[in-house]
């Protein structure tokens, strides 16, 4: 029941893009998401969803275990949709009791669909693709520079990593937590909300007893093997680029240079904003 | 009402690259009144078979009978179910919740929909039957010590009244004299009111010392189910999953080897000392 929950999934795979540095990954996700918004004409958007494709395609990770990160932002995405479509002044498609819809809010309203579907889906490549452990090692080496402005790049990215791995910990403990309860006749499913939101006292209250206790052995066990914090800790695997990195971020900025080119070059715009126009009526 | 598992399998992680057959195939009849060991190595199978004893998992083919009827049905009264078999989970006392130990053991019979004072006594008659202290009955939780706490749990399914009672590692991070303890009130719980008794043990010596019937697991499938000192025969095989005969087995088992003539097949420590003495002292006549 609890295991639908997919936030910082990892598939467990070999493919090209599981074995990249995962600084390459989270620099091109920014860059990626940067392009989305740079693109004015829908040769920009039919790019970045070729290039996306071709990634997942690399990647090895069915389409499946993608479009699962979409529905729980279904709603975000829905409510977007439709704010756009009625409140984007204009010209008038039809009008109904106060409600209008007009050309430019069906323009803006695929764009903003466009966007952020392909936002959601890039950013769920990079945490299919790359171990959580990974994830904050590139973070702390990537942002390493902010350790001039005395941002401890370090222990921040040991929080996060300690955060990351208890969620998995968390999700079993309550699993099983849970199915102890429903061993003793508890129900979680049936009566209104108030009731349901009361049937898990059970469960939270050794939820939170546990994780108190674990962060304790946790930190415990921490101090136990010297853990001090700081500058100069050294690690056992060090990101180092690779060939293929290079190769990575050649191929990145050139899709995002010519892409955003494209997405932009005024002839392109200009012919699709011809053939945009024409369906207004004048 | 005897449990019934026919032909149950269970896989884990099947839409992934990697799944996980936890069970493979097994076939078990479970009748009332029986006092039986579940014994594998890690990873055998033996948590996930438990829990398709009261329906928390269902197998993804195959099928679970109880009382003749299957437990996946659309159906089937789960909750009613979970009454008959009660399952203690390994580290009970992660679930303990309520502000006081009585509070937390009516937690299960008050879900069973009985009244306060039906839920209290039923509740009082559980903890007496797991030796609670009973200056302890209205202590917080958190001033129990580990094996208290294990009481305690265990208390909260029984108070449920329940016809199996399944314990899933139920000694698991005791110390020994705690897991005699245990091991020693379930026995009483059995005998005193013929309550079938399900145990999980990764541990052979808990579990030749007290059961009737011992079922081994291995990599999702039953090896061996047999009665103790039928199952204890195959020692070899045993040890290939990881799991051996008891200690004193061993020795009586080893002496024998030597020409001296003690029983092979004894299970507990009583008994080895038992056979080596009367073969000692036979031998001296």
């Amino acid at each position: 029941m609890i295991r639908d929950i997919t936030i910082g999934q990892y598939y467990q795979t070999d493919s090209t893009v599981h074995r990249l540095d995962p600084r390459v990954k989270l620099l091109g996700t920014l860059l990626f998401i940067v392009a989305l918004f740079l693109y004015k004409n829908p040769a920009g958007y039919a790019l970045g969803l070729v290039f996306l494709l071709t990634v997942i395609k690399l990647s090895h990770v069915p389409l499946k275990f993608i479009t699962k990160g979409l529905k729980g932002i279904m709603i975000v995405l829905v409510f977007t949709v439709l704010i756009n479509l009625f409140l984007t002044p204009g010209t008038a498609v039809v009008s109904f009791w106060k409600l209008t819809i007009t050309y430019e809010g069906i323009g803006v309203a695929l764009t903003m669909l466009f966007r952020l579907t392909m936002l959601i889906m890039g950013s769920s490549i990079v945490t299919l693709t790359t171990t959580p452990n990974n994830l904050t090692d590139g973070l702390e080496k990537g942002l390493g520079f902010l350790k001039i402005f005395r941002v401890p790049v370090g222990d921040v990215a040991m929080m996060m990593s300690i955060a990351l791995r208890f969620i998995p910990i968390l999700m079993e403990e309550t699993d099983r937590i849970m199915k102890a309860q429903l061993a003793r006749g508890a129900d979680f499913e049936s009566g209104n909300i108030v009731k349901k939101a009361k049937a898990l006292v059970p469960v939270l209250v050794p939820l939170f007893v546990s994780a108190f206790r674990r962060a304790g052995d946790l930190a415990m066990a921490m101090e136990a093997r010297c853990y001090r914090g700081g500058d100069g800790r050294t690690k056992m695997k060090p990101l180092i680029y690779k060939k293929r990195d290079a190769m990575a971020y050649i191929i990145l900025f050139s899709f995002v240079v010519i892409s955003v080119w494209i997405g932009r070059w005024s002839v392109i715009s200009g012919f699709f904003n011809s053939i945009y126009s024409s369906f207004i009526p004048k | 009402m005897p449990l019934i598992l026919d032909h149950v399998s269970q896989v884990y992680n099947a839409d992934t690259e990697t799944p996980v057959k936890a069970l493979d195939d097994v076939s078990l009849v479970l009748p009332e009144g029986q006092f039986i060991g579940i014994i594998g190595h890690t990873g055998s199978g033996k948590s996930t078979l438990v829990q398709h004893l009261n329906g928390l998992m269902l197998p993804t083919s195959g099928n679970v009978y109880y009382n003749g009827k299957d437990i996946a049905d659309k159906d089937f009264d789960k909750k009613d179910l979970r009454k008959h078999v009660g399952l203690v989970f390994q580290y009970p006392e992660h679930q303990l919740f309520e502000t006081d130990v009585f509070a937390d053991v009516c937690f299960g019979p008050k879900n069973m929909g009985l009244s306060k004072k039906e839920a209290e006594l039923a509740a009082f008659d559980a903890l007496r039957k797991v030796d609670f202290p009973t200056e302890l009955y209205y202590a917080s939780v958190f001033e129990l010590s580990g094996g208290q706490k294990r009481r305690a749990a265990i208390a909260g399914v029984l108070a449920m009244k329940p016809d199996f009672l399944v314990l899933d590692e139920p000694t698991a991070g005791l110390d020994p004299v705690g897991r005699y303890e245990i091991l020693d009130m379930v026995s009483a719980l059995h005998k005193e009111s013929g309550m079938t008794i399900i145990l999980v043990s990764h541990s052979m010596e808990d579990v030749a010392r007290y059961v009737e019937r011992v079922i081994v697991m291995d990599r999702g499938k039953v090896a061996y189910d047999d009665t103790p000192r039928e199952v204890f025969t195959h020692e070899k095989e045993l040890e290939g999953m990881g799991l051996g005969i008891p200690e004193s087995t061993r020795i009586a088992r080893m002496l024998k080897g030597k020409g001296i003539d003690v029983d092979p097949d004894v299970l507990t420590v009583g008994e080895a000392a038992d056979s080596i003495f009367a073969a000692v002292t036979g031998r001296n006549k």
